[in-house]
């Protein structure tokens, strides 16, 4: 069963899931290596537990229209306004400095996500049909991606690929040293607008794809993969997008084959997987390569005229 | 009164016991800005809790602390050994180990049938309140009778021994905990070890946050763990007054939260409301509101 | 009580070979210096040099490859109570709740133990430190809200109040008004002539001269150590800092 989801045969519906999935996969390392190097990971997850509420509310505003609540439009919508809407909340409550910015998104995560479980228990007692999707929210529903979600997955990875390749040497000259970027004249704060508006776009397309608890994870485990493996930017990018999107490959499809699993955290977990397999095993900053170098090292130390060197385990810095 | 005490006595001390034994410790992680430590600490402790309830076949609390703790402790080591290797920044590096620990105990759930037995995601995400149920009680006086209590469901004795063990902790160590917290070099150079201090703070959040599990789930736990603190680091400069103020809105927190989902279904004329949640969104109420007080005494003082 | 302390054979500080590396990287090589007992010292060097690494080494904040360090003769751990740490003011949280007076009372946990609370007569000796700085009426101020001078004088008081023989100090006067370096500068000056040690990271050239008897030179390993008459020199500042220095900051 599993090698049929692998290979995409088995079934139509198992193939779009798989694809779409992985499409997505492609957006999010693409766009999570980026956040990653410019600090905005965490502030993300804030934006994806705070988008729930969005997307429950639009589905409780569609029924007052007489709109189609499960309509995805709708309710990525409503997420998005809520993301961002998070955002915005934290930036508030950190002005001025009392509350840091550390709890101010917790702040915003946990209350986002609370006022979606309420109101997910509003829209769960309703006499109505259709609210057993709102939950795939959460933690993904693989299983009930409709072959126009998957397009719309794929087509969000295409916009942002085409994006990102355009705006590569700007962003890549902004993410190395920002004032320097300042000083030739580029657009800091547009560049910086755009970025958070593509990671916007992934949190809010990962909501329906992997769930809104496992979103970050797919971002920030397989950029800090490519991380491990490549310290050039260009090919840490593009290594990204690959790991994020084998990893949303692979993940779907154990899913698939094997019912109950939650979509979301098996992707992240294959994701985890490739990058424990780099933490040990990457040529240079890997733990092996590392423990190699440290005994070249001692040996080296030992014939006379070195500078001793310091025991495996080095220094323990004060903190802060 | 029986109803009361059969069917929403425990919950309601049960919330307001989560949230006082988070919101206490939650002081040491917000006025060191490890607020997302509290974040990551509530996530990674899921693998361990899934494991030991497997394991033990049971939700007696012993076995899910001992797994928590050490799941505590693998996440810690798993930050410091990532950081060093992968040579990321601080929030993206508890950003990988925590999403992967959880997504671990997500899969685990599944994997070791535990969902069939109790522990499934709902749990996991919002607490089971409602089923901490007394069946035992027969009006007030069972509030002092030893029989009765003795049928008091465990998780608010976990829930009690958890909240006594970070009462003493700071009644102990009331002047180290400050001192470890404003200055760790200093507190190293006078002997009074900070590394061992920092590390039962990290112990008691993960003991907190694996005893409100049944109460709160995993997520809002952070709620609980940062709200109080954050609201009484907008309202006060001092420390005394810091940890009182967080002790009432952890309190105000729990019993109003846990409050509304029992009373306002009926005005709303609802069937019911998500009481996790509820506790959630009052924090956050709180949280605004001394916001807000607090830029309004900054304007009338010209500050 | 406490007065003139007692003439010790042995210097303050005695750093022999120390050589210290932060993961392979080595940020002092085999450094050796003697700070005579009662003396005022300043560890002058470039930024990277290796200045506060070698007080941090010297507390056990940092380990060492290799090398000794003893204080009074012993090694560092048997004699930390005569030791007094001002760490540099921007390591410090200044956002915490604390006061002035709650900030200097840490000097006297030691003196009190764990799991105690601090008696009353302590919280004497912490205002009285306070004083010693000048900063008495400021001892309930929350310390946010003190000038980065002020905030330097209650990380003294702080010192003071440790009650130590020998104080070790990162860039006591840096980021410094007027007023606090004055009074921190007569501080400095008694506690000399009582006879204690300190020995501070310095940084400007210009004033070295006229607060301190001793002097290391210091970029990453000893480049001149000794009285501040006779090591002081042009010269040794020159290959210190590995440029020129303009005339008028030394006599030559």
């Amino acid at each position: 069963m599993l090698l049929e989801a692998l290979t995409l045969s088995a079934g139509h519906n198992a193939a779009v899931v798989v694809l779409g999935t992985a499409a997505f996969g492609l957006a999010a390392g693409a766009v999570g290596a980026f956040a990653l190097l410019r600090g905005r990971v965490l502030i993300a997850d804030a934006a994806a537990h705070a988008a729930l509420p969005g997307v429950v509310g639009a589905f409780l505003v569609a029924l007052l229209f007489g709109w189609n609540p499960r309509g995805s439009p709708v309710l990525l919508a409503g997420a998005a306004l809520a993301a961002a809407g998070g955002v915005l909340a934290i930036q508030a409550l950190a002005t001025g400095g009392r509350l840091k910015d550390d709890a101010a998104m917790a702040v915003v995560l946990s209350v986002g996500f609370g006022l979606g479980m309420v109101l997910l228990s509003v829209v769960q007692r309703l006499p109505i049909g259709g609210q057993a999707g709102l939950k795939g929210f959460i933690l993904g529903q693989a299983a009930g991606m409709l072959a126009g979600d998957a397009v719309a997955a794929g087509a969000l990875a295409l916009c942002a690929l085409l994006l990102l390749g355009l705006l590569y040497r700007p962003l890549a000259l902004l993410c190395f040293d920002a004032d320097f970027a300042a000083t030739l004249g580029l657009p800091v704060r547009g560049l910086d607008l755009a970025l958070h508006a593509l990671t916007l776009a992934v949190v809010v397309v990962g909501l329906g794809a992997v769930g809104a608890l496992m979103v970050v994870g797919l971002m920030v485990i397989p950029a800090a993969t490519a991380r491990l493996v490549s310290s050039r930017l260009a090919p840490m990018i593009v290594l990204s997008a690959l790991f994020a999107a084998a990893s949303a490959w692979v993940g779907a499809a154990l899913s698939a084959a094997r019912a109950g699993l939650p979509t979301g955290a098996t992707i992240v977990l294959v994701a985890s997987a490739l990058f424990a397999a780099a933490l040990l095993f990457a040529p240079r900053r890997g733990l092996v390569a590392a423990a190699l170098r440290r005994a070249e090292r001692w040996k080296k130390t030992k014939t006379p005229g070195g500078v001793a060197e310091p025991p495996a385990g080095g220094s323990e810095r004060s903190r802060r | 009164m029986t109803t009361f005490l059969q069917l929403a006595f425990v919950p309601l001390a049960a919330a307001v016991l989560s949230c006082l034994a988070c919101g206490l410790v939650g002081n040491l992680l917000v006025l060191t800005r490890q607020s997302l430590l509290g974040d990551a600490i509530s996530h990674a402790v899921l693998p361990g809790l899934v494991l030991a309830f497997w394991l033990s076949g049971s939700r007696d609390p012993l076995p899910m602390v001992a797994g928590a703790a050490a799941a505590a402790l693998v996440a810690t080591g798993g930050i410091g050994l990532v950081r060093s290797a992968a040579q990321l920044e601080a929030g993206a590096t508890m950003g990988v180990v925590f999403s992967a620990m959880f997504a671990f105990g997500l899969v685990l759930i599944e994997l070791t049938g535990a969902s069939s037995v109790d522990l499934d995601i709902d749990c996991v995400l919002s607490g089971q309140l409602e089923t901490l149920i007394w069946p035992a009680a027969e009006g007030l006086a069972s509030l002092v009778d030893p029989a009765a209590l003795a049928q008091l469901p465990r998780e608010l004795w976990t829930l009690v021994a958890a909240l006594a063990l970070v009462l003493a902790a700071f009644a102990a160590l009331w002047k180290e905990l400050r001192l470890v917290a404003f200055d760790p070099d200093f507190a190293a150079a006078i002997g009074f070890a900070p590394r061992s201090l920092s590390l039962l703070v990290l112990l008691l959040t993960a003991i907190a946050t694996v005893a409100a599990f049944w109460a709160v789930g995993t997520i809002l736990a952070i709620a609980a763990l940062v709200a109080p603190a954050a609201c009484a680091r907008l309202l006060t400069d001092r420390y005394g007054a810091q940890i009182a103020l967080s002790i009432a809105t952890a309190a105000t927190m729990g019993a109003g939260g846990y409050g509304a989902s029992a009373l306002l279904p009926p005005v709303l004329g609802l069937n019911g409301l998500n009481a996790a949640g509820l506790i959630a969104v009052t924090a956050g109420l709180l949280v605004t509101l001394s916001a807000f007080a607090r830029s309004r005494r900054a304007a009338r003082l010209g500050a | 009580m406490r007065g003139l302390a007692p003439q010790p054979l042995e210097p303050a500080l005695a750093v022999r070979d120390l050589t210290v590396a932060y993961g392979g990287e080595p940020v002092l090589r085999a450094v050796t210096w003697q700070v005579p007992a009662g003396a005022l010292a300043a560890v002058i060097g470039p930024n990277g040099a290796g200045k506060s690494t070698l007080l941090k080494a010297v507390l056990g904040l940092v380990p060492a490859v290799s090398g000794e360090v003893r204080v009074f003769g012993s090694p560092f751990a048997a004699v930390r109570r005569r030791v007094a740490y001002l760490p540099q003011r921007a390591s410090v949280d200044w956002d915490f709740p604390l006061t002035a007076l709650q900030v200097a009372a840490q000097g006297r946990y030691r003196s009190v133990g764990w799991f105690r609370p601090l008696p009353a007569r302590e919280r004497q000796r912490a205002l009285a430190a306070l004083a010693e700085v000048g900063l008495a009426d400021l001892a309930h101020r929350h310390i946010g809200a003190l000038s980065g001078g002020q905030q330097q004088r209650v990380l003294l008081a702080r010192a003071l109040a440790l009650e130590a023989d020998l104080l070790l100090m990162d860039e006591p006067f840096a980021g410094v008004d007027a007023a606090s370096e004055a009074a921190i500068l007569a501080v400095l000056k008694r506690l000399a002539g009582l006879g204690r040690t300190v020995i501070a990271v310095h940084h400007d050239l210009s004033t070295a001269p006229g607060t301190f008897s001793e002097v290391l030179l210091l970029n990453g390993r000893v480049i001149a150590a000794g009285p501040m008459a006779t090591t002081f020199t042009a010269e040794a500042i020159a290959k210190t800092y590995g440029a020129p220095v303009p005339l008028g900051l030394v006599a030559a």
